[in-house]
């Protein structure tokens, strides 16, 4: 009998090109890598200096998403774009693509969206292989029981050279979360109660696999949400093992194999072996975890709605209180919200927008209040405008906009203005993350749609004619 | 490129603040540039310059000359947040040479890595210790391990063996990398006949 192995083992031992030594780092075969404008022109010139090309452009896939408007061309035709530079970034990479044969999901093309939503949608990704992509937020890709992670700018050259990374194995740590969730809480209060439980930096040097009953009810976009924010703590990678839910998610989409059936076959066969054994292992209740929002400046900050900002342990929770605007022992629910955003790649998918709209339906967003809804790709876009939810945002005072990261990276000139406040679907609530001085309330889209329609932070259970427990 | 790293002896800066992001390192705007050069001033911008763009006297970065603070000493979990290398490419442009904490980011650390800047884990006694005399240089020797100040006892850290390797002898990764190809083609033949 071999011995058991857990879903990561499974994946890690079958790209092992060369195993790693006390003196060197193992080779690792990637199958996938996908490419953006931000962290890749650096790394297309370093091997255009060696005289190399992309080695399997086959295996690459690009989007433009980071740099890119999501307002329209102007009459004069011309896309607006924050910077001559952030338009010459969107240039190098067309070029770049070009030179090499690498495929471009570029303007006008229907698939092009934020990376981290098309490569699932397009079924580029899928379980058992190693992605990898210049982005810490590759993560989400786990969701189908792949090996994903971001890298730095050099690896992204070396992946282009020899579709290849030196890597040293990470340890593995067990998420489970048990119990039945309850109605009204999303895959994203779910990662921010993961995310609170083990601490911001309590995952570093893991790849997490996320087990249990509440994780296995979540839908594919509710696991690639809680995958996605794998970094938040600390994670390289975060993984969920391939189901039925997955192969019925996959199925029928652009890239998936030509003989499906034998290949779900296999996928199934990726699960932890029974016995197999972690390096940690973390267990959280499920059926307690409630609508979550955070209070600090880092992703771990997060509370059930409606609880108290805790006083502070540390100078640093101390200066995030205070970067707030918040108060120790009061309720994050009392300050005027100034700007809403939904979107990104952990809650810009199909069944985010839904929920936001359920909220939104018939409803009207707070006068004064901002808010921003922006599909993770063209895909989301057109599904969404075919069920009609585009004429819900904007009947309740909300911008549609065209697919991008917008006011995830507040890179393309949409932001926060100094001092705002913001309760965003995003992944990171960094201080000036959303803008310089802007400050960041991460929660689920229903919380978000919540919130714009109240004008204060608010239990998307209130609309939802659901009851609210203490 | 950046230099061979061997030794170095410096003075250091300390931002003991925990958890000190990559947008705080290198805020998202400055992300457009498509070269890898001058990224020194867009380090820490934030908490360097004011919207106007002057400097904030206050700033410690402000005060100090780069040339003579090579070790920036930081915070629990350091560097966390993006995958983005303009993170040890603004640090090393400004004129960092190491960082010290007592816990640093992942992707971090192998981005720093390439790049001619040593991320070194201690512990917090020690991290204290180091804190409590900014102004005394402190000796950082790739070749033994060791972190060495004044008389007190050397330090020893961990560094992963062929990153140091790299650092010290100036190994080109990626010409590595590509020393493997027989086996990397060797490996995509077996799988795809499978
Ligand atoms: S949406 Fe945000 S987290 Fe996702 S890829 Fe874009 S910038 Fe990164």
């Amino acid at each position: 009998m071999p011995d058991p192995k857990t879903l990561f083992d499974k994946v890690w031992d079958a790209h092992v090109v060369r195993p790693e030594t006390a003196d060197t780092p193992g080779v690792l075969y990637i199958d996938l890598h996908l490419v953006h404008e931000v962290t890749s022109p650096q790394a297309f010139s370093e091997i255009e200096a060696r005289g190399l090309k992309v080695r399997r452009p086959d295996r690459t896939y690009a989007t433009l998403d980071h740099s890119t408007p999501t307002l329209p061309a102007g009459l004069n035709g011309l896309k607006p774009y924050v910077t001559p530079q952030a338009e010459a970034q969107v240039h190098t990479l067309e070029r770049n693509c070009a030179a090499h044969g690498v495929p471009l999901a570029g303007w006008g093309s229907e698939d092009r969206g934020v990376v981290h939503v098309m490569g699932p949608e397009l079924g580029l990704t899928q379980p058992g292989m190693t992605v990898v992509c210049g982005d810490s937020h590759t993560a989400t890709h786990g969701a189908f029981g792949a090996l994903a992670f971001g890298i730095g700018t050099s690896e992204v050259g070396h992946v282009l050279a020899t579709q290849c990374l030196l890597q040293r194995k990470p340890k593995a740590m067990r998420v489970t979360v048990i119990g039945e969730l309850q109605s009204g809480v999303s895959g994203k209060d779910v990662a921010l109660a993961v995310i609170a439980a083990i601490g911001f930096g309590g995952g570093t040097g893991y790849v997490i696999e996320y087990a249990g009953e509440a994780v296995r009810s979540l839908d594919m976009e509710g696991r690639m949400t809680l995958c996605n924010m794998s970094i938040e703590a600390g994670a390289r990678a975060g993984m969920i093992a391939p189901d039925q839910t997955t192969i019925d998610w996959l199925r029928g989409r652009k890239h998936v194999p030509a003989d499906y059936e034998a290949a779900t076959a296999e996928w199934l066969k990726l699960a932890t072996d029974p016995g197999a054994t972690f390096d940690k292992e973390v267990v959280i209740d499920g059926a307690a975890i409630r609508p979550m929002a955070t209070w600090g400046t880092t992703p771990d900050a997060g509370a059930p709605i409606g609880a108290p900002v805790p006083q502070p342990q540390s100078d640093s929770d101390r200066k995030a209180i205070a970067y707030m605007g918040f108060t120790p022992g009061e309720a994050t629910t009392s300050q005027p919200v100034d700007v809403v955003f939904i979107g990104s790649c952990t809650n810009g998918r199909l069944p985010d927008l839904r929920a936001a709209a359920e909220v939104l339906r018939g409803r009207k967003v707070k006068p004064g209040l901002r808010m921003l809804v922006v599909p993770g790709s063209e895909a989301v876009r057109r599904a969404a405008e075919a069920e009609g939810l585009h004429e819900v945002f904007i009947a309740a005072g909300a911008e549609w906009r065209i697919p991008g990261c917008s006011m995830c990276i507040a890179m393309n000139g949409d932001v926060v203005a100094p001092g705002q406040l913001a309760v965003s679907t995003s992944n990171r609530n960094f201080e000036g993350r959303q803008g310089k001085d802007a400050r960041t309330i991460l929660a689920s889209p229903a919380t978000a749609a919540a919130t714009a329609v109240a004008g204060v932070l608010t239990d998307p259970r209130v609309f939802l004619n659901e009851v609210v427990d203490a | 490129m950046s230099e061979p790293f061997t030794t170095l002896t410096s003075k250091t800066v300390i931002l003991s603040q925990a958890n000190i992001d990559t947008d705080q390192i290198i805020p998202a705007r400055f992300l457009t540039t498509t070269t890898r050069e001058g990224l020194g001033k867009a380090a820490f911008y934030d908490w360097r310059y004011e919207a106007d763009g002057s400097e904030k006297p206050e700033a410690i970065l402000n005060r100090i000359d780069p040339a003579e603070h090579r070790i920036l000493l930081a915070g629990k979990n350091f560097a966390c947040g993006s995958s983005r290398e303009h993170a040890p490419w603004a640090l090393y442009d400004y004129g960092f040479r190491a960082v010290i904490s007592t816990e640093i980011a992942d992707i971090f650390t192998s981005n720093a890595l390439k790049n001619g800047l040593l991320p070194v884990v201690v512990s917090q006694n020690v991290w204290d210790d180091l804190a409590s005399q900014p102004d005394q240089p402190v000796t950082i020797d790739l070749e033994a391990r060791q972190i060495r100040r004044g008389n007190a006892q050397p330090v020893p850290f961990e560094v992963e063996s062929f990153a140091r390797q790299c650092l010290l002898n100036g190994v080109d990764t990626l010409g590595w990398l590509q020393s493997n190809l027989q086996e990397i083609e060797a490996f995509e033949r077996s799988r795809e006949t499978v």
